[in-house]
């Protein structure tokens, strides 16, 4: 049941073959099993086993509120939930426990969806591997699964088997793990540079980033306001463009969403994509992109063309330069969010009192990171009088030019355009963090934060696995507020793609799972 | 007076950092003076703590630096992809609110309805009276 699609499991919840208290308590004994992943801050059990119950009395008198009722969710810990402790995974907003959801939450809640929990992520969603949080590091369940252990030959079971896990990907890394390992059927992610993409890529899973100015950013603890937007993780693009249609729409508490009407929508079915044109970014054949995804991508395009697609190669100018520019604008803007962390009204305070200025700069001492702080710093750099123009100015100059540029190739007839989400597979955390955080993100942001610059919608799509038995994903960008039409060719896609299912070895090795794993292994998606 | 401790502060700071910067990273762009430090950990309330912190700041300046070589004449900055558009405003009429007690509970220190800091006006005790810079 856990492997099936949301759609799946919301008909047969409406059918009763299966309860949404039962549908709840296997995916909280799964999450009690799979808890080394490290994937949630908070498990709201209890919280949970209530919405559960609600959920069963709407369906035993016929009156559930939708798709998403009684079906498990979770939720990044950058979310406000009202009563359920809120950290953005930092020391500063330990024990903090918002009075309000974020709302996007309250939309899932009010279609009845049961929250598991809070996922893990990076300090503050600075990050691109979920490996600098104040709880610890995600691990990625794709470390676990038998097609990662037979392509490794494993040393025999007991001896450092779990020395070499593999990062999530971030900084919603924790999301991704929880819908990678069948702990619920969608979460809710943050994507201000790639931060719901790369996870997704990484674990195997559907990584969508809406248009800016779609849903509502009220409620997420914002890291650069210009560029943030929730993003959602699914295992089928279906079950993302589903909670897409529950959570689009402008909200009066967030003035920076569109005003524009937004109808629910169900995902037609593409048959024919020969009208279609697909654009190939000359700039994004980056050299460090590794081979096999190079491969994957060029698949990828050939699909296209051989189904009667335009394939085109288009040029975004400004490419090399939209990593720069976003360090810089992040930073700027970090800088500024940052400062409302001062111990006074929320989150952690020390114990200083010898006056408001020292207080507040212990405060922020204690209960930030280096990443955090580093990036705080940067920022107010950029930010001084005598660099204003030459830096921060100067970056949104540019900014517009690297929006330019993607204008200028969808007005050429351009669909979507097509490219990879990542360099290469999902690493192993010992080798990740032998560089620091910045330079990290300046690497793996590369392919997916110029589309946060430009607003654009995007979402990465699994395509097939690594020669290493990792999942590769690729990512296709649309037009701006064409969300709708990009999922539907992102659906088309997957259909002809059949990414395989993970099998989870650990859950394997306890008998007591092996039924659950039979009916994993039997899903396709075809459906 | 104010005047006259930071100008104190700031030469025990210079001595106690010119050793220090001087070591900076020599990838960076030596933008990151003691003065600098100083004026940076004031704005933003957030401490370097090492040598290590400078140098990557110094990283991420060099890396910004990359902008100059794109030419932007006649562009004008974009502040938001949104900018086309009227930003909503909504009514001016309350329909919220009254949860003060709710807002309390997740300060630290409050007294019936207000939130307690600690005296303000009070410049940050001078750097040399601060805990030493460690290479951590």
């Amino acid at each position: 049941m856990l492997g099936r699609t949301l759609r799946e499991v919301s008909a047969a919840l409406k059918q009763g073959q299966i309860t949404p208290t039962e549908l709840c308590q296997k995916c909280l004994s799964l999450i009690k099993k799979t808890k080394f992943l490290n994937a949630y801050i908070t498990v709201s059990e209890e919280v949970a086993l209530k919405q559960a119950e609600e959920s069963e009395k709407r369906y035993k008198k016929g009156r559930s509120l939708g798709d998403l009722d009684g079906i498990p969710i979770a939720v990044k810990d950058n979310f406000s939930t009202s009563g359920i402790e809120t950290t953005c995974a930092s020391n500063m907003l330990k024990g903090y426990v918002p009075p309000f959801n974020a709302t996007v939450v309250q939309k899932l809640l009010d279609q009845g969806a049961v929250l598991m929990g809070k996922t893990n992520l990076d300090e503050f969603a600075m990050g691109s591997g979920s490996t600098d949080g104040a709880f610890g590091p995600v691990k990625n369940p794709w470390s676990y699964s038998k097609q990662y252990r037979e392509k490794r030959k494993q040393k025999p079971h007991g001896e450092n088997e779990d020395s070499d896990w593999l990062i999530t990907g971030g900084s919603s890394g924790g999301s991704a793990a929880a819908v990678a390992a069948f702990t619920c059927f969608a979460a809710l992610g943050s994507d201000t540079g790639g931060s719901t993409r790369n996870p997704a890529a990484h674990c195997g899973v559907v990584g969508f980033k809406p248009s800016y100015g779609l849903v509502s950013r009220h409620g997420l603890i914002p890291l650069v306001n210009s560029m943030d937007v929730p993003g959602i993780l699914t295992r089928r693009v279906d079950d993302a463009a589903i909670v897409l249609g529950m959570l689009a729409g402008h909200d009066p508490k967030d003035s920076t969403t569109i005003q524009d009407p937004v109808k629910p929508f169900t995902l037609s079915t593409l048959t024919d994509v020969s009208k279609l044109c697909i654009g190939i970014p000359k700039e994004y054949l980056a050299p460090e992109l590794s081979g096999e995804v190079r491969s994957f991508w060029s698949k990828a395009a050939n699909l296209f063309e051989s189904e009667g697609a335009k394939v085109i190669e288009v040029s975004l100018p400004h490419t090399s330069y939209s990593i720069v520019c976003y360090h810089v604008l992040c930073t700027s803007e970090v800088a500024s969010n940052m400062a409302r962390f001062d111990g006074l009204e929320y989150g952690h305070r020390c114990d200083i009192t010898v006056s408001t200025e020292a207080m507040y700069a212990a405060t922020r001492r204690e209960g930030f990171n280096d990443v955090v702080r580093g990036r705080i710093l940067a920022g107010n750099f950029f930010l001084l009088k005598e660099n204003y123009e030459n830096y921060f100015i100067k970056a949104q100059k540019v900014r517009r030019l690297i929006a330019n540029d993607f204008v200028k190739v969808f007005n050429s007839g351009v669909d979507v355009l097509l490219t990879p989400t990542t360099l290469r597979g999902a690493a192993p955390y010992l080798e990740f963090i032998k560089e620091d955080n910045r330079t990290r993100s300046a690497q793996d942001d590369i392919f997916t934060q110029a589309v946060n610059m430009a607003g654009l919608p995007a979402v990465s799509v699994p395509v097939a696995l690594s020669n290493q038995g990792l999942p590769i994903g690729l990512q296709f960008i649309g037009r701006a507020f064409c969300d709708q039409q990009l999922l539907k060719i992102a659906k088309w896609f997957e259909k002809q793609v059949q990414f395989p299912v993970t099998q989870l070895q650990e859950l394997m090795d306890d008998g007591s799972s092996i039924s659950e794993i039979d009916k994993l292994a039997s899903v396709s998606l075809k459906h | 007076m104010w005047v006259r401790a930071t100008r104190l502060g700031l030469w025990s700071w210079l001595g106690w950092r010119r050793g220090f910067t001087s070591k900076a990273d020599p990838q960076g762009s030596g933008r990151v003076t003691a003065e600098v430090i100083e004026h940076l950990e004031r704005l933003a309330l957030v401490d370097f703590r090492s040598q290590e912190a400078v140098a990557r700041l110094e990283k991420a300046i060099a890396f910004a630096d990359r902008l100059r070589a794109v030419d932007t004449d006649g562009v004008e900055p974009m502040e938001s992809v949104l900018e086309d558009r009227c930003l909503y405003l909504r009514s001016d009429s309350v329909v919220e609110g009254n949860c003060a007690e709710e807002l309390l509970q997740n300060a630290h220190q409050v007294v019936e309805e207000y939130f307690v800091a600690p005296p303000g006006n009070i410049s940050l005790p001078k750097q040399d009276e601060q805990e030493p810079f460690s290479d951590n």
